[in-house]
């Protein structure tokens, strides 16, 4: 093969890579981890969806204490577990396949038992009730301390998870000094680099403050600094879920549909916007907060819109791609494409309706963003309409898409019931949809999020129609869910063994990285990593000027 | 780099309609002082009951149709969970915690704004027509959370 031609695809060797059993067999386990996470915060989900219906099945959930305890579970188990185990399983393999080089087995051990040992202690505190805190964990609500350190291990899963990338790109560098970087590599390497950095704010918040104050070693906390923390990296957090997703779109997606990544360089500079500019935005999740002084909360406002701008690129080059294979399939006319895009292959349906719901999601993020708007809509229900549409379909979904030729790809067998597969994605994402429909006119009506509906001393008529369409969209989001198991596993125990695909479905580009240029700067990652910390010393230091030292002013409340 | 015409042109309409959303707010927030609450004060969460005005929670007339509410929220009650005014009053809202962290949002109106153990929150809102506003905790503060609730009645 020339060197011509592999510059032209998003990774290194076009073919002929492969990896040994005991590998696939870590990577699977992982991926087991995230799924086993999904189930558990799905159930969880299905009965809040309802309970904002006035209709309580929580009394069916054994040794369950509280709406609150469920919906602690929920989203420790969706927006946390699911998520990165998945991340700690897709990257490495993407990466490794992208450079050609084998994966490192201790590393994938090493992540694999980290999070084995994390689902134990968060397991263990969740359902006995110790940590009823909900996933954002902000103090004065104190957890046992096992909760927390659960959750410390789980992103040392990903600090070894990335350790596992950087140790990857640097040894497959030494040998290929000077050349650019795999297009697939790259990406996913990115995508921890910024999770690593947005990760240091809940690093000191929990191993600096809530581990020691849950243990008795620290008697009072801050919570406005805990929270400030908790927010540095939890904006950020949602870029670390959404760009696998984004990967997927961009250098995968492409190739399943028969079209092509537009532009290699256009790619590259998409995912570096990311990572300058993911984390220097967390205090439009604070407009609310008091302490803030209003002049930080507009610079992060303004942050905030230059980070939809990727995203607003991404739109572009992804249908595009969309388009060229539409019309490769056959597809004729201003939209007669978007038919001919393949709706019969469930991993592609699942990823087109994520990001149709995705269009929505992002514009409503961009009205919480919108600074005094955000004081209409803050901690209503239509918080959780916004991120269903985000994490809970466009990241979700799209998990759920790669699954379906990742399982096959990793067992060698066959995907089990296509069709019902296609129907899976439908019938999940008319339900987020109707589902987003009821939080968002209900949270504009004032209703709130994170309250036990049924239970509630206060309502409003307003709120009836809202709750039930949350109920029926949540029910049909769990069918969907459900199907989604059972693909998985009667392929896993039914699907025909030596029919599963036998690469990755990685793409071509359209505009290839080039050789010369200032593109061949993209690829300078210390550089990058630099200037966004520069951003983020910019965005944050003079908050924690003013603001240190931290006001050691609470105990721990244990109020579940 | 090469880049399509097309996408160059809809990365600019992009830029260009960011751009005018951040006006868009500068201008509201700037010129028309719609405003978000910021720093008002820092107030010891144990101690708070004995010091003003946090240890008189309720309505004050500060003024002709000018009114200041100093309210208190602890889990699972608002003090005081009524509030009555006038139409037509501009109340300036002094709010904190005494334990966890709550949510203050009194529905209908931009009054919107968490409460943090340690910090004052205040902002400031007229309420024009007759009505009643709840008053709800929105932000999770225990397994009573869904009792904390209050009324503003605006007579």
């Amino acid at each position: 093969m020339s060197a011509a031609e592999s510059t032209r695809s998003v990774v290194l060797e076009p073919s002929g890579y492969s990896f040994p059993e005991n590998q696939r067999r870590l990577i699977r386990w992982t991926l087991y981890i995230g799924y086993f996470a999904l189930a558990a915060g799905v159930a969880h989900g299905f009965a809040q969806g309802l309970s904002y219906a006035n209709i309580d099945i929580l009394k069916y959930f054994p040794a369950l204490r509280s709406y609150y305890q469920g919906l602690t579970a929920h989203g420790v188990a969706n927006a946390l577990f699911f998520t990165f185990t998945f991340s700690n399983a897709f990257l490495p393999l993407l990466t490794a396949r992208a450079l050609g080089v084998p994966m490192i087995p201790g590393f994938l051990h090493g992540a694999l038992w980290t999070v084995v040992a994390a689902n134990v202690l968060v397991i263990w505190s969740v359902t006995t009730n110790r940590a009823s805190v909900l996933f954002t964990s902000y103090a004065p609500l104190q957890a046992h301390w096992t909760y927390y350190l659960g959750l410390v291990l789980l992103v040392v899963s990903t600090y070894i998870a990335s350790a596992h990338l950087y140790v990857m790109l640097a040894r497959w560098r030494k040998v290929h000094r000077g050349k650019r970087i795999p297009l697939l590599a790259f990406i996913s390497v990115v995508t921890y680099v910024m999770w690593n950095l947005a990760s240091i704010g809940v690093a000191v918040s929990f191993i600096g403050f809530l581990l020691p104050w849950s243990l008795g070693i620290l008697e009072r906390t801050d919570p406005l600094l805990n929270r400030t923390l908790f927010w540095f990296t939890g904006h950020a957090i949602v870029y670390a879920w959404l760009l696998p997703a984004y990967i997927s779109w961009y250098a995968l997606v492409p190739r399943q549909t028969h079209g092509k990544l537009v532009s290699d360089p256009l790619t590259r500079v998409v995912f570096i916007m990311f990572l300058l500019l993911s984390i220097p935005t967390g205090f439009h999740h604070q407009y609310t907060d008091p302490g803030i002084s209003t002049n930080m909360k507009m610079f992060h406002a303004l942050l905030t819109f230059g980070v939809f701008y990727p995203s607003l690129a991404t739109a572009f080059s992804v249908v595009a791609a969309l388009e060229i294979g539409g019309r490769r399939n056959g597809g004729g006319g201003l939209l007669g494409w978007i038919r001919k895009l393949r709706w019969d292959d469930p991993s592609l349906t699942a990823q087109l309706l994520a990001m149709i719901t995705f269009v929505l999601g992002g514009i409503t993020g961009l009205i919480n963003a919108s600074y005094m708007i955000n004081q209409i809509v803050h901690n209503t229900a239509w918080i959780p309409g916004h991120f269903h549409m985000t994490v809970g379909s466009a990241v979700a979904l799209t998990l759920m898409g790669i699954g379906y030729w990742l399982i096959p790809y990793l067992t060698d067998r066959k995907l089990w019931g296509r069709k019902f597969a296609v129907w899976q994605s439908w019938i999940y994402t008319i339900g987020v949809l109707i589902m987003a429909r009821g939080l968002i006119s209900g949270g504009l009506e004032g209703m709130p999020r994170r309250t036990f509906r049924v239970a509630a001393n206060y309502s409003r008529e307003s709120w009836e129609l809202a709750g039930a369409l949350t109920g029926i969209g949540g029910t049909l989001m769990t069918i969907g869910a459900v199907m989604f198991f059972v693909v998985i596993a009667m392929t896993l125990l039914v699907g025909k063994k030596g029919e599963g695909p036998k690469d990755i479905p990685f793409a071509e580009t359209l505009i290839p990285a080039s050789k010369t240029g200032w593109d061949v700067k993209l690829d300078r990652l210390r550089l990058w990593t630099v200037a966004a910390v520069v951003l983020v010393l910019i965005a944050y230091a003079p908050f924690f000027i003013s603001y240190l030292p931290a006001r050691l002013l609470s105990p721990g409340y244990t109020f579940f | 780099m090469r880049i399509h015409q097309y996408e160059k042109a809809f990365l600019w309409l992009g830029a260009v309609m960011l751009v005018v959303f951040m006006i868009a707010l500068l201008i509201t927030s700037v010129a028309m002082g719609i405003h978000l609450p910021g720093r008002a004060g820092e107030v010891d969460p144990l101690t708070i009951n004995s010091v003003a005005p946090f240890d008189n929670p309720g309505v004050r007339e500060v003024g002709p149709g000018r009114y200041e509410v100093v309210l208190l929220g602890s889990a699972w009650s608002w003090n005081p969970a009524e509030i009555r005014i006038p139409a037509g009053s501009e109340v300036t809202f002094l709010a904190a915690s005494t334990d966890v962290i709550h949510g203050l949002h009194i529905d209908g109106t931009r009054v919107n704004m968490m409460l943090i153990p340690g910090q004052v929150s205040r902002n400031t809102y007229r309420f024009e027509r007759p009505g009643e506003h709840l008053i709800i905790c929105h932000e999770y503060c225990g397994a009573g959370h869904h009792l904390m609730s209050g009324k503003v009645v605006v007579e």
